[in-house]
């Protein structure tokens, strides 16, 4: 066969670890917060202290159900931790728990969307409870790292799937997919840039048709998910490049460097990988009957395709536009609290997708991150109605309420964006403007109708935006036919 | 038999230091615990449940309520050296 011309199929697997938000850590009750300083959020369970012993947190089990649930998987009966052994500095006991042959959920899946309406089943191996470890920083100065283990017993969930992924792109999708499912049951922040969420790949290749896996490497510290694709996207072309130059992928983690765009080697023993799995001693096996199960899953929120369907069926929205609400659940949310006080549900939406998430994207920030009312966004939409606003001043006052956290009243009144409706003082303008365009004036004289909005447009700049231009069209025509 | 380079890694994972000359002595002494334990294999185990934990215990949990913290410096009094609020460790370069 000649190499060069053989085709090449991609395989990828995916796990992401998420923090869930419990008050408190997954065995003591230590804060489960992020950003405060170093060792303040400790006690001797967490630091590993010998003597100490952990008793799980009943809300950690509960949210982990409520993710197997939601990924559409089977739930362990029989739930049973066990210790993954290994020595490193952010782990005070020398060994982590973690759940190793009885994860709390196996078996489940998501669909991804693969263009032309098709979707793609995505299984999901196993999800499994376990304890974060601390956090390491590199004191470069110094030829020292500190250790803060304020995350040490942070509860995670780890979430595997099968190689199923067969392209950087459907990583890319599924981790969206994921998280949306993840952030509408509110049971983690699932922020990358804190943490809460992180995500590590596993890539091989083989020739197509062939049913065995190829070599896998192992990529971490991606930041993004924009990273977790370009890293993928480096490694394939690298793994592609060796084998056709007739050498062999060596089974290795890597590190994705995000400034050199590129994957490095990292430095760790060999010998690192023997976790030594053991069923731990110190907590006892925990049994979810049939009915808390079954509770737990009629408990569960409406997950984001329920919501894309409900949003079509009852406020008659397009696919399109739906897709854009549901994509983030705060948008999502304040559609429908708006639609509690407006009738008009497409024209709420229409305000949503092009005003505001246009003032949203400029300022790179989400629906949640900034201070709008409901019913500022109302006011802007009945001031419209009414005339009182053109579409672009109401632009303006989006912005500035925005900006400013000031009601619609206040800077209207402020910014003096209402419109001039009142015909004497629109006649003063028009007067003007017939007088400054003689020509054009004559050119509707003789019929050339479609050159009043050449006036309307004079008038309008005039006024600086603020002439009702449906009201100055009406007097132009009065005038001049 | 186990072999030195086994013997030798069973230490390293254990953070044990090991005398060269305490090699072939530990080898013959681990066998005899992997020949002991070894035994078990003789029993007949099919018609009993897997077990994982010897307590008849299950469903022991706390509730997700908060508890006082210790202190910086009551936390970072057992560390061996300290930084800026922090356990100060030997470099790790990953
Ligand atoms: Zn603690």
């Amino acid at each position: 066969m000649n190499q060069l011309k053989q085709e090449f199929e991609t395989v990828i697997g995916l796990e992401v670890h998420l923090q869930l938000n419990t008050a408190t850590k997954i065995f003591c009750g230590c804060a489960n917060v992020f950003g405060d300083d170093p060792n303040t959020n400790t006690c001797p369970v967490c630091l590993g202290l010998p003597g100490t012993l952990p008793v799980l947190n009943k809300q950690a089990l509960f949210s982990s159900i409520k993710i197997g649930l939601a990924l559409n998987c089977q739930i362990n009966p029989y739930i049973k931790f066990d210790r993954k052994n290994y020595y490193y500095p952010d782990l005070p006991k020398g060994y982590q728990i973690s759940q190793f042959d009885l994860p709390v959920a196996w078996d489940g899946h998501i669909d991804i969307s693969v263009g032309n309406g098709q979707k793609k089943t995505i299984r999901i191996k196993r999800a499994h409870m376990e304890e974060d470890a601390g956090k390491l920083i590199h004191d470069n100065n110094a030829d020292c790292s500190l250790v803060d283990y304020n995350r040490t017993g942070t509860p995670l969930m780890e979430i595997v799937t099968e190689p199923d992924l067969r392209f950087s792109q459907e990583a890319y999708d599924y981790l969206h997919i994921l998280k949306l499912t993840l952030q509408y049951l509110n049971i983690s922040d699932c922020d990358m840039e804190k943490g809460s969420l992180r995500c590590d790949a596993n890539i091989s290749i083989r020739p197509k048709g062939q049913t065995t896996l190829g070599t896998k490497t192992e990529l971490k510290n991606m930041n993004s998910f924009k990273a977790v694709k370009a890293a993928l996207e480096y490694e394939e072309k690298r793994h592609r490049k060796v084998i056709l130059d007739g050498g062999q992928i060596s089974q290795e983690t890597l590190l994705w460097d995000e400034n050199r765009q590129r994957t490095l080697t990292m430095r760790t023993k060999e010998d690192a990988h023997d976790y030594r799995y053991f069923s731990e001693p110190d907590l006892v096996p925990f049994v979810v009957d049939e009915k808390a199960i079954q509770d737990i899953k009629n408990s569960l929120p409406e997950n984001p395709d329920e919501k894309l369907e409900r949003f079509i069926r009852d406020y008659e929205l397009s696919s399109y536009d739906a897709g854009i609400l549901v994509a983030d659940l705060s948008l999502a949310n304040f559609f429908e609290d708006c639609a509690k006080m407006y009738p008009d549900t497409k024209k709420i939406c229409n305000w949503i997708n092009g005003a505001l998430l246009q003032e949203l994207n400029a300022r790179k920030l989400n629906l949640k991150d900034i201070d709008l009312s409901v019913n500022d966004f109302i006011a802007i939409i009945k001031k419209v109605d009414g005339n009182i606003l053109s579409n672009l001043a109401a632009k303006d006052a989006l912005r500035y309420v925005i900006d400013t956290g000031k009601s619609t009243e206040e800077i209207i009144k402020e910014k003096g964006l209402a419109q001039v409706s009142d015909e004497g003082s629109l006649l003063v303008v028009i007067d003007e403007v017939i007088k400054e365009n003689e020509t054009v004036v004559q050119e509707i004289k003789s019929g050339k109708e479609s050159a009043i909005g050449f006036l309307i447009g004079q008038a309008m700049r005039k006024t600086k935006g603020k002439a009702n231009p449906k009201k100055v069209g009406d007097l132009i025509k009065q005038k001049l036919l | 038999m186990l072999s030195e380079k086994q013997v030798q890694q069973i230490a390293s994972l254990a953070r044990i230091h090991l005398n060269p000359n305490d090699i072939s002595f530990l080898q013959k002494d681990l066998e005899k615990i992997l020949d002991y334990i070894d035994q078990l294999n003789n029993l007949d185990v099919k018609d009993i449940e897997p077990t994982s934990h010897v307590l008849p215990l299950k469903n022991v949990f706390r509730d997700d309520v908060l508890k006082e913290s210790l202190d910086q410096n009551t936390a970072l009094s057992i560390a061996v050296e300290k930084k800026n609020g922090s356990f100060k460790v030997p470099k790790i370069i990953e």
